[in-house]
């Protein structure tokens, strides 16, 4: 009674060898490696790139342990962190001559050190979390009403435009609060403007106002428009991100949406934190506005009341000045950003190309307002500085624009690595940070990996003790537990946290009670005086429907907390539901499989090695049960 | 090696009343600890900053106070945690503009009063995080409850699904009293060992009932008292071992886990010694009291035949 079928030892067998497969790689440890991938979409790294990386390092005379091509990129590891840093050195400088503009993402990162063959097997180490390996996670709330506005004021912009070519007059556009609001000032026209925004601007709905005097027709953005919008700005700004981090030089940064509204970034192993957010929080983009010069403008300005549609900014080291609030072009319609010098000053200048459409609106605005200034406006953070103001001498075509005005070289590079890393469609903010230090998650591993071995060890002696054959094998099947449950994580790649070694260690505490509610049901049996062998099988048989009940309620909690856990009880939650599942095919499954092994096939089986089963004392109940 | 050689049931049901008005005490004293002290949150939950830096000696705790106040810090903590080394500084959340930034000026700061902290650790949480992780923790718990008490139901009876909710939920509310008592942390990971504990004592709560089930549809002419002193009776061993398994694991990380599990396995010790003692003398009880009897488990069919032949697995 107590066999299995062949197929059912195949199946514990496969799963074993399965099993340690898959927990292998994460004995092998790390090695340092420096990770080449592409800074650019157009750029593509291939085997040629393989073939540079080998020709830098050999120029340097550095020796590697052997270099990769992956779909992330080349990677080249080495036998230490030194010549880790040496072979960086070199590389970057070999891929990058030109430190302000890098083509290629030069970045340290940790390689298995596990063998070939176990990798082409898809057998990886399990992924770490950032409490354990160190680094930056970054939470950033996307300001979705900022993302309106700002959509807003450039459409405000289009429908200006789009009124002045149909010859239609109007006595003014503007924004308020989530509304574009056009004075009219006869019917007529007002009609006639509002056929002509039905007709191009689809994403507006469109409401009249007013009367007599005073015609308004008041646009606001359709829900569904408001919506696109809203994914819009969340996709632009991972983008953004991914570009900014890519000048950052991350091997492994993980830019994900997470909600409606947010961006989780993190960046293993970054450890300057300052530096991370400066790039990241920046939200600089680039606004082209004109200056209003009029006489007396600026005295009243500067006396708290500026004229209306106008504000007060500073010019960078120099002299107040009254710019229009109305935008003439964003960093949107920016296609690239260079830092350089001046043709004529050698002062140090952004050259700026813009796209088509940018370039059509610089050249009629520039037709349209020679002799007049025209002020470039950083705005990082939502505050606005004017970078230069200068005159316009001619029409400017072909959208090449060049900033300059008392930067320093500093200076010029970092405005051109903010511009051209994009603009941020939103700003944003940080609403959680978390800096691991390196030697911070060293430590959270060894405690984490400690606690768990004492745990085992404790309750190994003690069930050994307690039940002893039978006892060995609840703690093979325990450990095989374990072993499914690493190799499960490791398959998975899912992240493994200081709180999800805890739930290891907790799933193996737990785990054991369906081998103690088994092994006691047996003790049990032969109290009441069955043979050995129906003893096993009723144990089993019997065990099973408390230990599906008890599993079922506890992977409800773990359910409960993966779904509404968010960080380090996500983390826990995970590893322990994968545990509740391992542990039912491991102490029902396994258990079974090597008590069948040990003891079914003996015929005449008078003893089992589960420990002294006191006899003396029936109870009551199983006095009856007997009589 | 056997601990229990016990020859008769343990007539645990005629102290049902002293066990649950033990209980009843300590819930109690838990809510008043609850109601008066409160829950000491961590920066999880209140949004704030919080920062652990390490020195190479032991931390001259007044440098670094007076560091926080000469660069214009006010209402922030700095303690000690773990060792003498190891610095931990709480800030709350001011305007939301600067907050961000805080640990980098904080670092500043020692950099400059009192040299030689390396940055181990930075906590930032903005203040809306913190509130939805607390309707979600809520959330959590609620799901757990209604989740756990539909199941029991539909598996055993509504009774035990009644007695076994009430059981666990007053083993949470305790280890929230303890903690509101002696103003431990409470964390994330706290939360999270709060509702592992809720799932893992109700499955003791389950194999008494098993018991309790089988006894009553294979043993005919008990009392239901001596039907429960049975359950738990036979159970009794393996409830012991079993949990003092899991309390050597959950001790272990006690010990060896560090200063970001030791409250997480704290709840877990607490959960584990009230969740046996709810689970087992707590809910027994309550399922009596609720009138629990042998004919809500004998289909009326099998009454006629001999009800000791039904081999009691699961139906």
């Amino acid at each position: 009674m107590n066999r299995y079928p062949l197929w059912k030892y195949v199946t514990v067998a496969i799963a074993l060898v399965f099993g340690f497969i898959y927990t292998l790689p994460n004995f092998f440890g790390e090695s340092p490696a420096v990770q080449v991938s592409s800074a650019k979409v157009t750029l593509k790294v291939d085997a040629t790139t393989q073939a540079r990386v080998e020709e830098a390092l050999a120029g340097a005379g550095i020796t590697h342990d052997g270099i990769q091509l992956d779909p992330v990129g080349v990677k080249a590891r080495f036998k230490d962190t030194d010549t880790q840093l040496k072979a960086k050195d070199a590389i970057e400088r070999a891929f990058n001559p030109d430190s302000s503009n890098p083509q290629y993402v030069v970045a340290l990162n940790l390689l298995t050190a596990s063998p070939q063959w176990l990798t082409s097997l898809n057998a990886l180490p399990m992924y770490l979390g950032l409490d354990l390996r160190g680094g930056v996670h970054f939470l950033l709330q996307v300001d979705m009403p900022g993302a309106l506005t700002k959509r807003l004021d450039s459409t405000s912009a289009d429908l200006r435009s789009l009124l002045r070519d149909k010859n239609l007059r109007h006595g003014g556009i503007n924004r308020e609060g989530e509304r574009i609001v056009i004075k009219f000032r006869d019917a007529e026209t007002r009609t006639a403007a509002s056929k002509v925004l039905g007709d191009n601007a689809a994403d507006l709905a469109l409401a009249e106002a007013g009367q007599g005097d005073d015609l308004r027709l008041i646009a606001t953005l359709k829900p569904e428009a408001g919506k696109k919008i809203a994914e819009f700005a969340i996709k632009q700004n991972i983008n953004t991100l991914h570009n900014r981090i890519n000048e950052l030089g991350v091997a492994e940064p993980i830019i994900q949406q997470q909600g409606a509204d947010r961006i989780v970034v993190q960046l293993p192993g970054v450890q300057d934190t300052a530096k991370a957010k400066d790039i990241l929080g920046r939200t600089a983009t680039l606004e082209i506005r004109m200056v209003d010069d009029s006489p007396g403008a600026i005295e009243a300005g500067l006396a708290g009341n500026p004229p209306f549609g106008t504000e007060v900014y500073t010019e960078r080291g120099g002299s107040p000045l009254l710019v229009k609030k109305q935008v003439v072009l964003t960093g949107d319609r920016l296609t690239d950003a260079q830092p350089g010098f001046d043709g004529q000053t050698n002062e140090p200048a952004v050259h700026l190309t813009l796209d088509s459409a940018g370039a059509r609106i610089f050249k009629d605005v520039t037709r349209d307002n020679v002799g007049k200034r025209m002020a470039i406006l950083l705005i990082e953070k939502g505050k606005g500085e004017v970078v230069t103001a200068p005159v316009i001498r001619t029409e400017i075509g072909g959208g090449r624009v060049q900033i300059s005005g008392r930067m320093t070289t500093a200076e010029a590079n970092d405005v051109a690595l903010l511009l051209r890393a994009g603009s941020l469609a939103a700003p944003m903010d940080i609403i959680e940070e978390r800096t691991i230090g390196p030697s911070l998650g060293a430590e959270n591993i060894e405690r984490g990996f400690k606690s768990t071995m004492w745990g085992f060890l404790a309750i190994a002696v003690f069930m050994i003790a307690y039940y002893q054959v039978v006892g060995l094998i609840s703690v093979v099947a325990l450990a095989s537990n374990l072993l499914l449950l690493v190799a499960l994580l490791s398959l998975l790649q899912a992240t493994l946290t200081l709180p999800g070694i805890a739930a290891i260690a907790l799933t193996l505490g737990m785990a054991i009670d369906a081998n103690v509610l088994i092994n006691e049901r047996i003790r049990e049996e032969l109290r009441a005086g069955m043979t050995p062998q129906a003893a096993i099988s009723e144990g089993y048989e019997r065990a099973f429907g408390t230990i599906l009940d008890s599993n079922i309620t506890t992977l409800i909690a773990g359910l409960a907390l993966l779904i509404f856990g968010s960080g380090p009880v996500r983390g826990f939650a995970v590893v322990h539901c994968l545990g509740i599942l391992t542990s039912i095919f491991s102490a029902v499954v396994v258990s079974r499989a090597m008590i069948n092994l040990v003891y079914g096939r003996q015929k005449k089986l008078t003893k089992v090695a589960i420990g002294t089963v006191w006899k003396e004392g029936i109870s009551a109940v199983n006095g009856r049960k007997q009589g | 090696m056997e601990f229990f050689r016990i020859k008769k049931d343990i007539p645990f049901m005629r102290h049902a009343l002293v066990f649950n008005v033990i209980s009843l005490i300590t819930f109690v004293l838990a809510v008043f600890f609850l109601a008066t002290k409160g829950l000491h949150l961590s920066v999880e939950f209140t949004g704030g900053t919080l920062i652990e830096v390490k020195y190479q000696q032991s931390a001259d705790l007044e440098k670094v106070r007076g560091a926080m106040s000469k660069n214009g810090f006010t209402d922030y903590t700095v303690q000690n945690f773990g060792s003498s080394q190891d610095v931990m500084i709480r800030l709350p959340l001011r305007g939301t503009e600067d907050s961000a930034q805080q640990g980098e000026r904080v670092m500043q700061a020692l950099a400059a009063e009192a040299p030689g902290a390396s940055l181990q650790r930075v906590e930032f949480v903005g203040p809306q995080v913190g509130k939805e992780l607390a309707e979600n923790g809520a959330l959590a718990l609620l799901v757990v409850i209604v989740g756990i008490m539909i199941y029991l139901a539909s598996r055993f009876e509504w009774r035990f699904s009644i007695a076994a909710i009430i059981a666990n939920l007053h083993d949470v509310i305790i280890i929230l009293g303890f903690f509101a008592a002696f103003q431990w942390e409470f964390s994330l990971s706290v939360l999270a060992a709060v509702l592992a504990v809720l799932g893992y004592s109700v499955n003791e709560s389950v194999v008494v009932f098993d018991r309790v089930r089988e006894t009553f549809k294979k043993v005919r002419g008990l009392t239901t008292p001596q039907v429960l002193d049975h359950a738990i009776t036979s159970t009794i061993s393996r409830t012991i071992i079993t949990h003092g398994s899991t309390q050597v694991m959950v001790l272990s990380m006690l010990v060896f886990g560090g200063e970001t599990l030791y409250y997480f396995s704290l709840a877990l010790t607490i959960g584990i010694l009230f969740g046996i003692y709810s689970s087992v003398l707590v809910a027994s009880p309550l399922v009596m009291w609720l009138g629990v009897s042998r004919e809500q488990f004998i289909k009326p069919k099998k009454a006629v035949a001999e009800g000791a032949t039904d081999d009691g697995a699961c139906v």
